[in-house]
């Protein structure tokens, strides 16, 4: 359980050839109900781990995709409590690694020492959180780092060198290189300066780094995936699943991380 | 007497404040900081800002007594600080121009600003067109239906206004929306960011532009009295007007500083935008202070007949001046600011804001516990003229 799951889950993808692949869904969209379903569908598709996302009322590093997944799941009555309720309940279940993304203010009001003991007691292995820049960082850091889950860091491809290299040691689990300027959402492309910002966070890493935000088709992932370890996919993965077209997530999961295996 | 000297130089104000946003954003914050830091010593800097906020904006304001409303109350001296005679209309330029000065000094051409009834939007929109900047403003869809005659005033300064039909559709989610864009344009635009609120350093950078409002009317009371006042009242929406009046007395222990926030329909009500009152601690727009939450962490919509008021999160320094006790923050409804709205209107040939006639409200009630020796300021953070027609429709529905 926690990081050391996290790392030897990827190690092992990673020692079978493959691209890492995360997909992002949002807990609570279309209900509680079918999170299992779709947590084992995306297990058997060959996800590395799953990206949970917590709703949340401001999300500010959102696009519209994932802003009303969110507004779907709040309207359903999702809660952070009800999300860690669902995964204790279900953690004999799953092998795949969990990975919550929350903004910061639903973990501060649930109080941060109890939330990191919440999680491990749930068999969560990771947390991103957007919105806690290292300045911010410290009490939550230490919290998870008690119960030993994975406290997975941003790079922003406006951070100067001196602070990739920082985020880049201290990430844990993985770093998640955010790849675009702004916020989440389908792009049809990345900039041309992608490439050098992932393969100088991978020059300053010693986890794996996943590039994320925009990355929505297997010619992108392939393409990021040359210059790191694999793709973070969200808006992509949330839109494909509202609209029922399962087939097509299992089939953009596989293509991405198979690619090293063809070539 | 302590000197007071928040924030720290993590941007906090006790354990209230700091910088809670996306990793994407804190270069732009780091550069903001070092930038303004280097323009408040930078002589040039600061007689250009002097410069427009006495030839554009029409600084000082006065402070007026206020004979007849004084009279009428039957307490202290009542004096006006009359913010509401500035260009604009309200205190808000106070902070725009400043800002707009600190984007050209930044080298940055285009700003993005986020406005709830449009004052904020009308400033910001005005100090671009002064300066030649480019300038988009978010609005929630709702707040463009109801304030329809703003949206055209800042079209007219040649702003572009962007509708937001996210979430409710109000001041919250433009805020939301303006830094999802200042995520996506961060390189060539400036956040001007309209209350004392949002990441440090824009509490910081926000009080030290208002704080002209507090500097002078301690000189202006001395001058007028020979002391210092008894109390100072002030409304409080994010809490721009109030910490540009309350920061110069802070050191002042025996001024009495007193934050008006809105109860809306009351506080005991779900309809209310009093933070201090009714907020637990929440980090909301990069900052850690008093919100409007529900059990679950998520931010509730605020309510106010002042849209200016309408916040469901507040300053990070106001947090802790409650915290501390240094000052003292006070519901006052709709019901009641109505009343102070005509009351002060009828008295002094004054028509305030809305959202200043919060504060006027609360001075009324002080009055009457305080003596004919003692002196009160009302910061009359805009005037009414913009709320005038909300106002006619509902007496007439009365
Ligand atoms: C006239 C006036 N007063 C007060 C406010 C409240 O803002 P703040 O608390 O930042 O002064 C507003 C906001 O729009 C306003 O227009």
């Amino acid at each position: 359980m926690g990081s050391l799951k996290l790392e030897q889950v990827l190690q092992q993808k990673q020692a079978a050839n493959q691209n890492l692949f995360v997909p992002y869904i949002m807990a609570g969209d279309g209900g509680l109900d079918i999170l299992e379903e779709r947590i084992n569908f995306l297990q058997e598709s060959g996800a590395s781990a799953i990206e949970l996302g917590i709703p949340f009322s401001d999300p500010i590093a959102d696009g519209p995709t994932i802003q009303e997944a969110g507004i779907r799941a709040l309207a359903n009555g999702t809660s952070l409590k009800s999300i860690l309720e669902f995964l204790k309940s279900t953690k004999e279940d799953r092998s795949i690694p969990i990975i919550l993304m929350t903004y910061v203010n639903p973990i501060y009001h649930y109080g941060m020492e109890q939330f990191a003991e919440d999680c491990a007691d749930s068999g969560v292995d990771g947390i991103i959180i957007p919105d806690v820049p290292m300045e911010e960082e410290g009490p939550i850091a230490t919290h998870l780092s008690n119960e030993k889950i994975a406290f997975i860091r941003l790079a922003a491809m406006t951070s100067p060198e001196v602070r990739l290299k920082e985020i880049a040691r201290k990430s844990e689990g993985f770093l998640y290189a955010v790849a675009v300027m702004g916020t989440t959402g389908v792009r049809s492309s990345h900039s041309d300066n992608v490439k050098g910002y992932l393969e100088n966070l991978k020059k300053y890493s010693s986890v794996p780094v996943l590039a994320g935000f925009g990355v929505s088709s297997v010619e992108q992932a392939h393409e990021l995936s040359s210059h790191c370890d694999g793709v973070i996919v969200g808006s992509k993965i949330v839109d494909l699943l509202y609209q029922g077209k399962h087939d097509e997530v299992r089939n953009l999961i596989q293509s991405s991380v198979n690619s090293k295996v063809q070539v | 007497m302590t000197t007071y000297t928040m924030p720290d130089n993590k941007g906090r104000y006790g354990e209230f404040g700091g910088q809670f946003v996306p990793e994407l954003l804190m270069p732009a914050l780091i550069e903001l900081e070092k930038a303004y830091e280097e323009a408040m010593v930078d002589p040039s800097f600061t007689e250009e800002l002097d410069y427009y906020l006495k030839q554009y904006v029409g600084r000082e304001t006065p402070l007026y007594f206020a004979e007849q409303l004084s009279k009428q109350l039957g307490g202290p001296k009542i004096f006006l600080k009359r913010e509401d005679l500035n260009h604009t209309g309200a205190h808000k330029i106070n902070n725009t121009i400043g800002q707009a000065l600190l984007t050209l000094r930044m080298g940055k051409k285009k700003v993005v600003a986020e406005t709830g009834a449009g004052q904020h939007g009308v400033a910001t929109a005005t100090v671009c067109a002064l300066l030649g900047l480019d300038c988009i403003v978010f609005m929630g869809a709702e707040d463009i239906k109801r304030q329809k005659l703003n949206v055209f005033r800042m079209e007219l300064l040649g702003a572009e206004v962007r509708s937001v039909s996210q979430g409710s559709s109000t001041l919250k989610d433009a805020t939301n929306e303006a830094l999802r864009y200042w995520a996506s344009h961060v390189n060539d635009t400036h956040y001007i960011l309209g209350s004392a609120v949002g990441p440090h350093p824009f509490p910081k950078i926000v009080r030290d532009l208002q704080s002209v409002i507090g500097k002078e009317t301690k000189l202006q009371i001395i001058e007028q009295t020979g002391k210092l006042p008894d109390a100072v009242v002030a409304c409080v929406g994010g809490g721009s007007n109030s910490i540009g009046m309350f920061h110069p007395f802070i050191e002042d222990e025996k001024v009495k500083l007193y934050g008006v926030e809105a109860a809306g329909l009351g506080v005991e009500t779900n309809d209310h935008a009093a933070s201090l009152t009714k907020g637990k601690l929440g980090i909301f727009h990069g900052t850690l202070s008093h919100l409007l939450q529900d059990e679950n962490g998520q931010v509730k919509e605020a309510f106010s007949i002042s849209a200016g008021l309408d916040y469901p999160g507040i300053g990070p320094e106001h947090s802790h001046l409650h915290d501390t006790k240094r000052a003292t923050y006070k519901p006052i409804t709709d019901e009641e600011a109505l009343k102070a709205f005509q009351f002060l209107s009828k008295t002094e040939g004054i028509i305030p804001a809305l959202e200043s006639s919060h504060a006027v409200a609360l001075a009324m009630k002080l009055a009457k516990e305080m003596s004919a020796k003692e002196t009160l300021v009302i910061c009359l953070s805009g005037r009414g003229d913009k709320d005038v027609e909300q106002v006619k429709s509902r007496l007439e529905a009365e």
